[in-house]
C-alpha cells in the first residue's frame, strides 16, 4: 500500500524557534490519520509543510508522489486552516460556490458540500452572523468542495456539539472508505480513538506513529491520554 | 491566469461589496456631496472671460481624484483582510494564480470606480453645469484608469501593513503627495525644479494632465493618450510588484 504523504527529516524554524526537529512519518492512503499533540507542539506547522505553504529548513515532504507545494497538487489537496478562513461578508453558499469554482466545480457540488457539513438551513446567511461552530463548518465545506484526494484538516471539530462531532467523524470515515486520505489534527485526546492511525507529536518531535490499538498495547493502558503520558515519560527517562 | 477563476474572483469581490450596502451608498453619495461643496465654494468667484471657471477647473480634476482615493483605501483594507483572516493563505493552496487574484481586484474595483465616476460625472455635468471642451466619456475613462492605478497601489501597499491602522496610514503617504504636486494647487510649470522632478515621477500628475487636456480640447490629444498610457503603465508595474510580494510559502 502506498502512502499519500511521506515526510523525511523535516526541520522547520519559525522565527528563532525550532518548531519541527527532524520529523519523519507517513500518512497511508485511504485512511483517517490523527495528528495529535498539545497546543504549540508543531501540528499546524507540519500541516502547512504538507500543504506546501510553509518555508522549510531541511528535509523532504512528498505528497501524492510529488514534492509538496507543486502546482498540480493544488487540484488534489484540500486544506482547512485552524482559524476559519472564509469570507465573513459572503453567505455560506456564496463562499462554497467561490471555492468550488476555483476547483472547477459547479453550483451543485458547492450546495452538496454545504449540506454535508449540516449547514443547508444556514446556507443563505452571511458567515459573519454565524456561531463559531457554524463558521468553522462553513470553512470545512470550502475545503471539501473539490472532492480532493488528500484532505488536511487543522482542528475541524473544535467548538462543535458532540452530535455534530460524531457526524463529522462518520463523514471523514465515509470519505476514507471511498479512497480519500485524511490527516486530521486535534489537541483533544478522546478524538484519537476515532482515527485509523495516530501521529503523536510533542515539542516538534514525533512520539508515536501507530494504530490506536498498537499504542495501547505498547503502553499497556486503554486510555489514549494516559498512553500518551506514558510515552512522554518513558522518552524523558531515556534521555 | 485562468479566465474561469478570474471571473469567479471578480464575481466574489463584487458580491462582497454588494453585501456591504453602506459602503456602496458612501461610494455613490460622497462624491456628489463634495462636488456640491466645491460648486458653492467657487460659485461667486470671478473668472477672466474666455477662461474656464474655477469650478470647471477644480471639479474636472476631482472627478479623477474620487476613484483614486476611495479605491486605494478600499483595496488596501480588503487585501489586508485577505491576509489577516487566512483566506489569502487558503487561496494560495488552490489552483488560483496570483495574477487571477490581483487582476480580479483590479477589474472588480475598477468597475466600481467606473460606476462611481459615472455618477459623479452625471452630477457634475447635469446638476452643476460642468463644461469641458472634450467628451465626458474620456473623463470617465481616465477616472476608471485612476481607479485601477489606485487598486494596484493599494494591493502593493497592503503587503507592508500588518494591521488596519497601518494600512490607512499609507493613504497620506501615497495619496497626499500626489494630490499636492499634481498641478491642481500650483501649475506644474511654476514649481521649483526639484518639486517638478518629483511631480514628474508621480503617476497622478499624468492623470491630471490628461483630464486638463480633455477640458481644453474638443478632440482627444496625443498628450492625453500618452498620459493615459503612462498611468496604465504605472498601474501594471504596481500590479507586477504586488505579485512579487505574494508568496505561496511563508515562515
Amino acid at each position: 500500500m502506498d502512502d499519500a504523504v511521506v515526510v523525511r527529516d523535516l526541520v522547520v524554524d519559525r522565527g528563532r524557534r525550532r518548531v519541527l526537529q527532524g520529523i519523519s512519518c507517513v500518512v497511508p492512503r485511504g485512511s483517517v490519520t490523527g495528528l495529535l499533540g498539545p497546543s504549540g507542539s508543531g501540528k499546524t506547522t507540519l500541516m502547512r509543510a504538507i500543504v506546501g505553504v510553509q518555508t522549510v529548513n531541511s528535509g523532504a515532504v512528498t505528497v501524492l508522489g510529488r514534492p509538496a507545494g507543486t502546482a498540480e497538487l493544488r487540484h488534489r489537496v484540500g486544506y482547512l486552516t485552524q482559524a476559519p478562513s472564509v469570507y465573513a461578508d459572503l453567505t455560506v453558499r456564496e463562499n462554497a460556490r467561490y471555492f468550488a469554482a476555483l476547483q472547477g466545480r459547479g453550483r451543485a457540488e458547492a450546495d452538496g458540500a454545504v449540506a454535508d457539513v449540516g449547514l443547508t438551513e444556514a446556507a443563505d446567511q452571511l458567515v459573519g452572523t454565524l456561531s463559531g461552530g457554524q463558521r468553522s463548518r462553513a470553512s470545512l465545506a470550502c475545503a471539501l468542495v473539490g472532492d480532493p484526494e488528500l484532505v488536511i484538516l487543522d482542528e475541524p471539530t473544535v467548538g462543535q456539539d458532540p452530535v455534530l462531532r460524531a457526524d463529522l467523524w462518520a463523514r471523514f470515515h465515509a470519505m476514507a472508505a471511498t479512497g480519500t486520505t485524511l490527516l486530521v489534527s486535534s489537541h483533544v485526546m478522546d478524538e484519537a480513538a476515532r482515527c485509523d492511525r495516530l501521529l503523536l507529536i510533542r515539542d516538534g518531535q514525533l512520539i508515536a506513529d501507530d494504530t490506536p490499538d498498537a499504542v495501547r498495547a505498547a503502553t499497556g493502558v486503554q486510555d489514549l491520554e494516559e498512553a500518551f503520558l506514558r510515552l512522554i515519560r518513558s522518552r524523558e527517562e531515556d534521555r | 491566469m485562468n479566465p474561469r477563476i478570474l471571473a469567479a474572483t471578480i464575481g466574489r469581490i463584487l458580491r462582497q461589496l454588494r453585501h456591504d450596502r453602506r459602503t456602496v451608498a458612501l461610494l455613490v453619495v460622497v462624491p456628489a456631496v463634495l462636488l456640491t461643496l466645491v460648486y458653492f465654494m467657487y460659485v461667486d468667484q470671478p473668472h477672466p472671460p474666455g477662461q474656464p471657471t474655477v469650478f470647471d477647473r477644480v471639479a474636472l480634476i476631482m472627478l479623477g481624484f474620487f476613484p483614486f482615493i476611495i479605491m486605494f483605501l478600499v483595496t488596501s483594507i480588503a487585501m489586508l483582510r485577505e491576509r489577516t483572516t487566512g483566506t489569502l493563505e487558503r487561496l494560495l493552496t488552490t489552483p488560483l494564480g496570483k495574477l487571477d487574484l490581483l487582476f480580479g481586484y483590479g477589474i472588480a474595483f475598477g468597475l466600481a470606480g467606473v460606476v462611481q465616476a459615472t455618477i459623479a460625472s452625471a452630477v457634475a455635468y447635469w446638476v452643476f453645469g460642468l463644461s469641458t471642451a472634450g467628451s465626458s466619456g474620456l473623463v470617465i475613462m481616465i477616472a476608471a484608469i485612476n481607479a485601477v492605478l489606485a487598486v494596484a497601489l493599494g494591493l502593493l501597499c497592503s503587503a507592508f501593513a500588518r494591521t488596519e491602522f497601518q494600512a490607512v496610514q499609507f493613504m497620506p503617504v501615497v495619496v497626499a503627495p500626489q494630490l499636492l504636486l499634481c498641478g491642481l494647487f500650483v501649475p506644474r510649470g511654476q514649481m521649483a525644479g526639484w518639486l517638478q522632478a518629483i511631480s514628474d515621477a508621480l503617476p497622478l500628475s499624468y492623470a491630471v494632465e490628461a483630464l486638463q487636456e480633455v477640458g481644453a480640447h474638443a478632440e482627444a490629444t496625443t498628450t492625453m493618450w500618452r498620459d493615459v498610457a503612462i498611468v496604465a503603465g504605472a498601474a501594471l508595474l504596481a500590479l507586477v510588484l504586488a505579485a512579487a510580494t505574494l508568496r505561496r510559502r511563508s515562515g
